[in-house]
This record gives C-alpha cells, structure tokens and sequence, in this order.
C-alpha cells in the first residue's frame, strides 16, 4: 500500500509537470496519431457494436465493432478540443443512480486509453489503415500528453475515473467542460474513490510484474518494454501497469460477461474474450466500488452445473470452457471476524452474501436466529420500525430462511422494533456478529465418501477440514494437523499428523463423485489453507521447469496480507445504497443497461492487457515445449516423441503453501536412520549392480517383474482415453556444497537446530513452515522422494476413516532404491496387501505448517536410544561426507563433465497382479510400475538433521495431462560445509501418449540451466501406467 | 441465539421429585444395589435447596409420578438452549412418557418446543448432550444414537454438533461437564479420556480441561449469577474427597459440594436431576 501511495503521488508530480509544459514528446503525438486512425471508426459499426454487446462472442464482425467502439468512447467521453462534448447517453440518461455513475465513469474512461497503447498495437498489427482526418484535433500535444497521463492512471481505475481527485486534477488543465460536468455529478462519490484506486493500480503493477517477466522472454515483451521504457519518463509506475493493455485494440474480441451481484441482479461487464478472470473480478469490485476484494471471488456453473471459482491468474474461457458467460460474484473467504473489517462496504456485501446463504438454506439457522438476522436486515435495510409505514406486509417481500412461516415474520417484527436507533452499519454489523458464530459459517461443504462409501460431507473453512455426516461433525482436520492434501483422480487425500500417541502420520482418504470434484476440493482446500494461515502466498518456484503455460499460484492475498493493506484504506466512507438482498425487483442501483456498453469498452481494453500476458505465457510455453535433449542418458526406453504440451491448454498449478514436510517421531528417525545406512551402503559401494533392498525383494516375491522395455505405445494401444493413465515421475537432485564459515551446531543430534540461520529467503520460508522438517527423516524423505511415496498405510486408531485402497503400490519399487522417510517401517512391518501410492502421480499436494501441533514431542525415553544411534550415524555422515565432498569438487560446474550414473535399481512390477488388492468402492487400477534411479555416486551423506525445505510444487494440467514439479531445497550444514540440495520432482499424469524422455530430458535441462553451479546426481525416473478402466468422470 | 457471553446463567430449573417407585426400574434397578429412597428424597430436598436459595432460580417442581420410576431423571427428556428445547426420545421406551409433563412445562415457559421425535429408530438421552456454550457434542452410547444425535443437529442449527463415541455403560455426561464457560471436567477412566480426545478433536475451540480422579464426580454443575459470580455443585467430599480437592483449582468460585449418592446409584448425576432454562419471560 505504500508503495502505491507512492506512486500517486509520484504520478500528481508528474501531471503537474505535464500541465507545467503542455508539450508532449514526439512520440507521443505519434503514437496518439496511431491512435486516432484507430479510431477512426465507422460510427454505425459503433453503434452497432454498443447494441451488440451480447452477441459479440466469437462473431468478427462484432469484434470490430468492439474494436471500434474502444476509440469511439474516447472520442466521445473525453476530447476535450473536440467542439461537440459527446457526451455518451448512458451518461445523460435520466435517474442514473450511482452505478449508473460509475458505468458511465467506466465510460469515461476510455477517454483514458493510453496512445501509445494503440501505437503498439498498431505496431504489432500492421493495420494503421483507416485512419481519417477526422482526429486530428485531439491530437494537440499538450493533451496528448496528458491523456496518455491520465489514461495510465484511469484504466486500471476502471469505472470511477470521473469521479476521483486526481482525475479533477488533471483535468483541469486542458480541460473540457465536460469533465467538469461530470465531476459534479459524481461529486459525492468524487472523494470516495480515490483509495479505491489506488488498490487497483496497486494489483495491477503486481500482475504487471509478472507480466513483464513473462514478456521479457519474448519478442513481443521487448516492444511492449521498449514502448514502457519511452514512457517511463512520465508515466513510472503506471506505465508499468498499462504495459500490458498495449493490446491492439483492433484485435480485441471482446465477450459480454454477465455477473450476477449480490443484490440479485445481474450485470454485464464486457471483458476480452482472452481475459483473465482478474480482469473480470477487478470490473466487477470496481463496480462495487470495493476494496477489501481479497475475500471474494466468482464463480461459474461448469456443465454438470458445479460452482467453480474463477481462477483470477488463468484464462476465462479456459476455465469455463463451454459453459455460459455467466458468472456470480461471492464471498469465496468468509472472514472469521467481521468486525475486523475495515469499510462498511465491504460488510455490507459480506452480509449480502450471508443473507442469501440463509435464504437458500446453505447457512443453517435456528428460528431463532433466522428471526433476528432477519430483524437486522430489516434494520439495516428500513431503518427503524414505523408503525405507520411498515404495515404488517412490510416484511413478507423479504427471506429470512428457507422456509418462511408466519410465526417467523412476527418474530422478525418483534425483534425489528427492538432495533430502534441502529444505523444500517450497525445493524449489518450486529448481523454479522451473530452470523459469524453460525457453525456453518464459512463452510464450504463437498459431497464425499467415506472408505466405506458412507456417504459424507467435507467442510473446508478458515480452521481446517470438517467432516460431516449427515448433520453431525464427526471429525475435523485443523489445517496444523494437514500435512499433505492431495487428489487422485477422484479421491481426495489429507495426510494427517500423528497424534501425541501415535506414531506415524495417517493418510486418510475420501472418494469424490468425480475427478473435478476432487480437484475442486483440493483447490479449496490449497486456497483456504494459504488465505487464513499462511502470512503471504508462496512465492511461485522461479524455475522454468516445463514452463508450459502461465504460472499458477494462489494469486490473491492472504487474510494477513488484506487486513494489512485495509488499514491503509483512507477514503472516507463510500456511499452505498442498500437494497434487500432478497428483493429481487430492485435492482441496486438501477444503473441503465446502457452505459453498460461503453463501459464494457475499457473492460474489454483492460482485457487486452491480460491477453498480453496471455500472450507472453504462450510464447513461453511453446519455447519451452520445444523438443530438446540432453546429453544424459537417462531412459532406457527413450523415444522420441515430441512432448505434447501446448501452453495454450495448460495452467500451472502451485501450492507450496501446504507442502511441508512431516515431523518425525525420534523412533521414526531411528528407523530412518537404520534404513538409510543400509541404502547409503548400497550407493556407497557403487555397485554397478542394484542392490536389493527390504522392498525390492518383496516386491519381487509380490510382483511379478516386469520387463524393463515396455513401451509405452504398447500400453496405449491398449487403452482409450482417460483409462490409461501415464504417470511419470521425475526427480532432479541437485546438489551444492560450499564452505560454511561458521561452525554450525551439531546436526545429528539437534536436527532443528541444524537450520541454518543465516540461509536468507529459505530461513524466511522455513520460518513460515514453523514446525516443518525439524527433524532429519525430513529431509531426507524430502531430498530423495517426496514424502507421498508411503510404502504403506499407518493408520491411526481413533479418527481414522480409511483411506480408500484404490492405490496400488506402484511406489514399491522407487521405495527400494531410495530412502523413503518411512523405509524402516516397512522393514518393521509385514508387506501391506497394498501400498497406498498416495496420490502423488498428479502431485497436488499441500502441506500445511502447522506449528501448534507440529511436532509431536520426541519422547524422552527415546532420546538416549536416539543418542547411540546418531554416534553411529555420524561415523557413517563422515564419510558420506568426504566423498562427497571430493565429488563435489568435480561436479562442480555448470555442465558436469560426467555425471555418472548409477543405475541402481530398476523395478518393474505389475501391480495389477497382485491378488490381495481389497478393495470395494474403488475399481482396481493396474498399474504398471517402472522406476529407475540414476544417480551420480556421490550420495547422500546427509543422513541427519538436515531440514528440508520444499519449496515449490506446481502443476501443468492440460486436458489429457497433468504435470507436476515439485522443488525441494534441503539446506544442511555439516562440519563446515553448508550444502544445498535441491529436489525437483515432475510428475506428468495423463491419459495420451507422453513423450516421457523428451519431457526429462527438457527437465534435466531446465534444471541445469536454473543452477548452473549445481551438478545433478541423481534422477529418478519413475513410471506407472494404470491398465484398467476407471470407471468415473 | 449463538451466543456464549450467558454461558451459565439460568433463571430457572425443573425438577422432578423422587417417586416411591424409586430404584424400581426395571432398566436400572436390577443391579441389586441397595437403595434408601428417603436418603434420596433427603439428598434431592437439599439438592432443590441449593438450586433455589443459593443460586437463586425459579424452581418448578414436577410432582413424582410412580409409575415413572425414573422420571426424577428430567435431564433426559429434554436440551434446552437459549429459547429452544427439545423433548427428545429416550431409548427406555417406558420412560418416554416422562416427556409430557416436562414439555407443559417448558410450554409454559414459552420456550418453543421442538419435538424430534417423528423417527422412532431415533433415541436420544438428554444425558448424552453436553452443550458447551460453543457447541454440542453428542455421545453416542447405549442410550443414544446417530439419528438421535441428528435430532440435536436438526433443532439446534446454529451449532456444531458433534457425535462422540461413548463406550461402556455410561451417558457422556457420566464423566464429563462443564465448569465453566471454557472448561470441561472429565473424569479419568480410559473412557472419559477417549471421549475428551475425541471432543478437542471434533472442537474448533480450546477448552481448559478440568481433570478429576473419579468419573462422576465430573459431573457438575457450573452457574453464573449476576455479572461475575461462578457457582459449581460437585460431589461431596465425602464420595469423592480427591475430586473434591480438585475442584479447589478453581479460582474465583463459590464451590458447593452435593450429595447424589443415591441417584449415582442408580446411574444419576448432579446434573440430570434437574433442566436448567435461561428465560426471562417479560422478553
């Protein structure tokens, strides 16, 4: 936020200057030139295209019009010089309420579009073809300038530009005596807004940011830069944001979307058809003339009509696909106390929201309290009760539940009247107080099941996971007990911490009616976490690992962050007018559909911006899609294909957030440590020849081997799609060791102490993760696989739901090679009839950092144990470390010399074999497994107390594929040497054909490329095909 | 309403007096366990005492029914929350007809009585009911089941109600209560302990717990008068003299040890002898 005030005031300085010496630069007049031929537009077509809005879709003629109609709003609205002050209908049409206001200020703000924009646009498009005469006026350099000026400032204000003060400002030079009009219509709201935009301006330079990262990458990014550079002198920080609107307009196909408010109305936002769902949520918050927007969100009716949340970092119409342009606008993050909101407006709206939940029953309430949020409703909606005024009638056009008697009308009334003298402020607030303590306030419910095909419900909120049945909480999940949550096809996992009794972690796992079903949980879950635990979202990973499409994260602010930023809200209360919620016959605002239109103009601009971004995102991916291989020879069964992933159908999914790692109990770290002694001897000795391990000869006594060379066509031919589901797996170590100055403490026997303080952002992150990875099993279940990879289920005896057993093993074999966080309990335990792969193939995962009941305290008892033990394992850690050390000193380049390679085991297993497989609800799935390890000798000397840190996971999803990475940084500190090991896990999920060695040779690359400093030791490819039919989705 | 600031405050308390049949259940009284229905009756005169002049209640008396051995139990006929009760389905189907004068009653006091019974495989004990001021948890045990436990969710919407396994021949209220607004007293057997752990793992809230030697001495029963005065019937010293000292961790309370020893015999608390109402009727 300071920033931002930054900014504007830097931008006031910049106008004052431009108002001091009315000459603009000649680029300028240029671009504005460029501009004006743009606009240039057959009136009719505008016209047409103004009345249009709806049909435009995908018809080019419509997209002209639209294109057109850009110009023309500016044309009209602003102009100053031009002698005929248009002044756009919507503007003049009577009984314009606020919204009214607003729109028609959205119109105004095409007046805003920046020259230089269209300069690009016609740059890139090489169309500066009807330019006519007609603009010439507007061309008069002082205004030029200032226009572009002021178009910086005003796009991302969206619709309340005529309204604000600096606006006033400005114009006041050159100025039109329209502005003026309009100022004073909009007088009131004139000092409202200002804050409002800066909040906008303030997100769009972040999305610019990223933006220009992308742009930077390609040809089109330079331009765009180039033009921002020019600019730069006047327009800084605005510039920046407007970079990406450099759109040409003429390209535009703009799409009409329709929201429906919280006031029940529906309202049309035209957006660019490859907008960004940020750019529809930012119209519509703007509309609302709301900030605190961190807690909303829209959504959308998917085919099968689920409510899906708008991702605002991807693509509209990818998202929607099909389904209608018809959007809703919600409360996605129902704040636990609304009281700590900072504008009334934004209660208002929260209120809204809840009065509809209630009213359609999603809200649970008593009668009685159904009666007295009823009453503040009518409160804050009809002021205090008047005998006179309010008959008995006055109250049966609004809902108070879901069912509404008589007896519940007459209680509203008799509570109504005992409100007397609260403010609609106080009255909403009074409502929310008594709503937030409703159990089910917040609780976003998905239909599941349990393991037993119980049919359950999961309820994600601000606290964690509940689970219901029937009406009844029959457990909960606080997000500090959620180590991992996770979805596979349509079962959801959580990975729960082990209770103080318990030993090992517990996956637990629901069934879903369908694979979406599952991802939406999940995502909802990623987003809750991140929202109301986490300080910041994470940061997504730099790396350009399969950059495939535009990078996703959970985008928005944490509830940390929006609170933070609401206390810089300094705008004197917006006015607003309330309706009821559940009258359906006002509209809120009664804005005429008409200035929609225009208003939509600046909308579909805006779009434009994005779709740069889109753009760039492509450009990316494409690069990055781009066949290449490496010098490693890494797959045995290598083909050739090129990897089938194009940017367009891909998003990027990333949820650090909840990725963390498990806390250990010290007998699970003893055990650990047993089974990684074993597995460093097997690497240490460098036997060319893979040495069994504990897994590896039960799963030969289990699963009949397999030969090595599958092909994967083989297996396609014999499946159709959405059976066969390929799932690779990648992990990328890259190792650094350099000289630590400082003695660390003793890693081996304070594990959490071992973090190393002064590690600078990874600190930060393991901060923020509190109680992750305190303990060396961590790290090393990190480093050498995720964590997912359980060879077998630990239930835990209270809470349990069994996780549905639909997971083959198809780990096991992976299991063999590489020390797993859990290897020793397989030693300790009989072979499970199956192993729960956990979920992992499509990675999504989130961990959650939970630091009260993070770690289960070591048990005293075993702490004397532990001590031997880690004596022992130290020995083992010196000349782990030696050796290492001496590889490290060769590895040590950019490109490796050699990078040798061990194959240490290689294990093929078809699980679908295996007769023990018990499973009811969920159908069988063969998996065929395939995993080989590569891995450069040095190996491994960590054993102990390295924290790990996992610091990136993403996924790609396209339609028929998925791919995930996961990145991992263990940092230890051991005798003087600090090393930094990193653990890329990409795990590709799909249905078709994958190019399996083309996409880890792209990945070996990528990884290089990122840590040139670092050397790859170790990849492991694992593969599992599943063979059966699945019967879902 | 969802309210927690009145946790504790009662104006009012049903009771029903201790009829000549008493220990004459078949359900209860089989155990062979001697016992001294004038004690009882000693026990309850002190009991309704306490409740009256103490702690300043209104107190209605439901006369004794004989034919209702068990009736003295009114706990089990009804959850009272706010301005909502409801008259529940006992699991004993002779003690079903123990709810009518207890539903006048509440009528009476212009509750709005919700009756759940509509499913007869649905049986709920009020015993099973533990309303914490923030939520309900709900045992399931002999007594009471999952349909009973819905019948809790159904009528009380604004909280959480939360199902916990009751193992063995107890009420969920046999071990555990509450001592205050954010304290729970639990007993010590293996039992109440499941059951606590499963109650701060349904919770959303953190609750002090209050851990006792002996399981019905964790019964009690905490009230609030006027702004800040915290009152808390427990067993006598004498059943339970190391409970009893541990209720003395308890700053700022008036503490008012109770006799029930006939009633736990025949599986009675402090606490189900009596339906506390918060109503004030001029409202």
């Amino acid at each position: 936020m300071t920033t931002e005030t930054g900014l504007e005031t830097e931008v006031k300085k910049e106008l004052k200057q431009t108002e001091e010496e009315p000459a603009a630069p000649e680029q300028k007049t240029q671009v504005q030139d460029e501009a004006a031929q743009q606009q240039q537009v057959d009136p009719k077509q505008e016209h047409k295209g103004a009345e249009k809005t709806e049909e435009r879709s995908n018809n080019k003629e419509t997209l002209q019009s639209a294109t057109a109609e850009q110009p023309s709003g500016e044309q009209n609205t602003d102009t100053p010089p031009s002698p005929k002050p248009a002044i756009p209908s919507a503007q003049t049409s009577p009984g314009v309420s606020k919204k009214g206001k607003e729109q028609a200020a959205g119109k105004g703000i095409s007046r805003f579009l920046p020259p230089w924009l269209k300069k690009q646009k016609s740059q890139s498009q090489v169309e500066p073809k009807e330019s006519l005469g007609r603009e010439d006026p507007v061309k008069e350099e002082g205004y030029v300038q200032e226009k572009s000026e002021e178009e910086g400032r005003k796009i991302e204000v969206g619709g309340e530009d005529g309204v604000d003060k600096p606006a006033e400002d400005r114009r006041s030079l050159p100025q039109d005596s329209k502005a003026d009009e309009k100022e004073e219509k909009h007088s009131i709201n004139s000092a409202k807004t200002e804050p409002a935009k800066e909040e906008t301006r303030k997100d769009t330079l972040e999305k610019d940011a990223d933006l220009e990262e992308e742009e930077d990458k390609n040809g089109a990014g330079e331009e765009i830069q180039k033009m921002i550079k020019e600019e730069a002198k006047v327009q800084k920080p605005e510039l920046k944001a407007e970079k990406s609107p450099e759109k040409p307009p003429k390209k535009m196909k703009t799409v009409v979307c329709k929201v429906m408010m919280l006031e029940g109305t529906e309202f049309p936002f035209e957006v660019e058809k490859r907008a960004k769902g940020q750019v529809l949520f930012n119209k519509v918050c703007e509309n609302l003339n709301l900030l605190e927007k961190d807690y909303f969100g829209l959504t959308y009716r998917s085919n099968n009509d689920q409510k899906n949340w708008l991702d605002p970092a991807k693509e509209i119409k990818r998202q929607i696909r099909s389904s209608p342009w018809q959007f809703a606008f919600s409360v996605k993050f129902y704040p636990p106390d609304p009281s700590q909101l900072t504008e009334d407006i934004t209660r208002y709206y929260l209120c809204l929201q809840l009065r509809q939940d209630i009213a359609s029953g999603c809200l649970p309430c008593s009668f009685v309290t159904h009666a007295l949020l009823g009453s503040y409703s009518l409160q804050a909606e009809l002021g205090d009760y008047d005998p006179e005024e309010h008959r008995v009638d006055y109250i049966s056009n609004f809902q108070f539940a879901p069912t509404q008697t008589k007896e519940l009308e007459e209680k509203v009334i008799e509570l109504h009247k005992t409100h007397r003298g609260l403010t609609p402020a106080q009255a909403d607030n009074q409502f929310l107080e008594n709503a937030k303590k409703l159990s089910m306030y917040g609780v976003d419910l998905h239909h599941a099941k349990d393991s037993e095909g119980v049919d359950i419900m999961l309820g994600v909120c601000a606290s964690g996971l509940l689970v219901y049945k029937d009406k009844l909480r029959i457990n909960r999940f606080a997000w500090p007990k959620i180590l991992k949550v996770s979805y596979k096809r349509s079962n959801f996992y959580i990975k729960v911490r082990p209770g103080e009794t318990e030993q090992f972690e517990s996956m637990i796992g629901f069934k879903l009616p369908n694979h979406r079903a599952a991802k939406r949980l999940w995502k909802v879950c990623v987003e809750h976490h991140t929202f109301f635990r986490l300080a910041s979202p994470e940061q997504p990973p730099k790396a350009k690992f399969l950059t495939l499409g535009s990078k996703f994260r959970y985008s928005g602010r944490t509830q940390a962050q929006t609170r933070q930023a609401s206390t810089l809200i300094d705008r004197p209360a917006p006015y607003f007018k309330r309706t009821s919620s559940n009258r359906v016959s006002r509209s809120l605002d009664g804005a005429p559909v008409v200035s929609v239109t225009n208003h939509s103009l600046v909308d579909s601009l805006a779009a434009e911006i994005n779709g740069k971004g889109d753009a760039a995102d492509k450009d990316n991916a494409e690069e990055a899609g781009t066949p290449f291989r490496t010098q490693m020879e890494l797959s045995p069964e290598s083909k050739s294909k090129s990897l089938r992933i194009k940017g367009e159908n891909i998003y990027v999914r990333h949820s650090n957030l909840m990725l963390e790692d498990l806390d250990k109990t010290q007998e699970e770290v003893l055990k650990h440590h047993a089974s990684i002694c074993e597995l460093k001897r097997s690497f240490m000795e460098s036997t060319p020849e893979p040495r069994p391990s504990q897994w590896e000869k039960r799963l030969a006594t289990t699963l009949p081997p397999m030969t090595l060379g599958t092909s994967d066509e083989k297996q396609k031919a014999e499946m159709g799609e959405e059976v066969e589901v390929v799932i690779e797996e990648t992990v990328i170590e890259e190792i650094r060791r350099t000289a630590k100055l400082k003695n660390s403490p003793d890693m081996t026997k304070s594990p959490a102490a071992a973090i190393p303080s002064g590690e600078g952002e990874e600190e930060k992150a393991l901060k923020e993760q509190a109680s992750k990875a305190n303990t060396s099993s961590d790290s090393h279940s990190e480093s050498e696989d995720e964590a997912d990879y359980h060879p077998q289920l630990v239930k835990v005896a209270v809470d349990q739901i069994r996780e549905e057993s639909e997971e083959n093993d198809e780990e096991l074999g992976k299991e063999s090679q590489v020390p797993m966080e859990h290897p020793a309990e397989g030693i300790l335990l009989p072979p499970p009839p199956e192993v729960q792969g956990v979920a992992d193939e499509e990675k999504q995962e989130c961990k959650a950092h939970g630091e009260d009941e993070a770690l289960s305290s070591p048990a005293e008892k075993k702490t004397e144990q532990e001590a031997e033990k880690t004596e022992e394992l130290k020995v083992n850690g010196e000349v782990s470390r030696s050796v290492s050390e001496v590889n490290t000193q060769v590895i040590y380049c950019s490109e490796p010399p050699v990078v040798k390679t061990e194959i240490v085991t290689i294990s093929d297993t078809f699980a679908g074999q295996k007769t023990d497989i018990s499973t009811t609800e969920v159908p069988i799935v063969h998996t065929e497994t395939k995993t080989i390890t590569y891995e450069a000798s040095q190996l491994d000397g960590s054993e102990d107390g390295e924290p790990g840190i996992l610091m990136s996971a993403q996924t790609i999803t396209a339609e028929s594929l998925c791919t995930t990475t996961t990145t991992h940084i263990t940092k230890s500190v051991k005798g003087g040497l600090s090393e930094t090991r990193i653990e890329k896990r990409i795990v590709i999920t799909g249905d078709a054909d994958i190019d399996h060695d083309q996409a880890l040779a792209q990945a070996i690359k990528e990884a290089k490329e990122q840590h040139p400093d670092m050397s790859v030791t170790r990849v492991v490819v694992h593969k599992e095909t599943e063979l059966t039919e699945e019967g879902e989705d | 309403m969802a309210g927690t600031s009145g946790y504790g405050k009662f104006t009012h308390a049903v009771v029903r007096g201790i009829p000549d049949s008493f220990g004459k259940s078949k359900a209860t009284g089989s155990d062979g366990e001697e016992v001294d229905l004038a004690k009882a009756q000693r026990q309850y005169g002190v009991y309704t005492g306490i409740l009256r002049q103490k702690l300043g209640l209104q107190l209605i008396e439901i006369p004794a029914d004989s034919t209702l051995p068990e009736s003295w139990r009114v706990e089990d006929t009804a959850i009272i929350q706010g301005d909502t009760a409801l008259i529940t389905q006992p699991w004993d189907k002779d003690r079903r007809r123990e709810t009518e004068a207890v539903r006048k009653v509440l009528e009476e006091l212009k509750l709005r009585v919700v009756d759940g019974a509509d499913d007869e495989s649905a049986t709920l004990d009020g015993s099973d009911v533990l309303f914490t001021g923030r939520e309900f948890f709900v045992g399931l045990s002999s007594w009471t089941n999952h349909k009973g436990a819905e019948l809790v969710a159904d009528t009380f919407r604004d909280f959480a109600v939360s199902t916990v396994p009751v193992s063995g021949a107890a009420h969920l209220k046999s071990f555990c209560s509450m001592g205050g607004p954010d304290t729970i007293v639990t007993g010590s057997s293996e039992g109440a302990k499941q059951a606590l752990k499963a109650m701060e793992q349904l919770t959303d809230h953190h609750y002090e717990i209050l851990t006792v030697p002996d399981d019905a001495a964790a019964n009690c029963i905490y009230i609030r008068v006027g702004s800040n005065n915290n009152y808390l019937l427990h067993g006598s010293t004498e059943e339970y003299p190391e409970s009893a000292a541990a209720f003395q961790k308890l700053t700022d309370y008036t503490l008012l040890p109770t006799s029930c020893s006939e009633t736990s015999k025949l599986g009675g608390t402090l606490s189900s002898c009596s339906l506390l109402i918060n109503r004030r009727l001029d409202l």
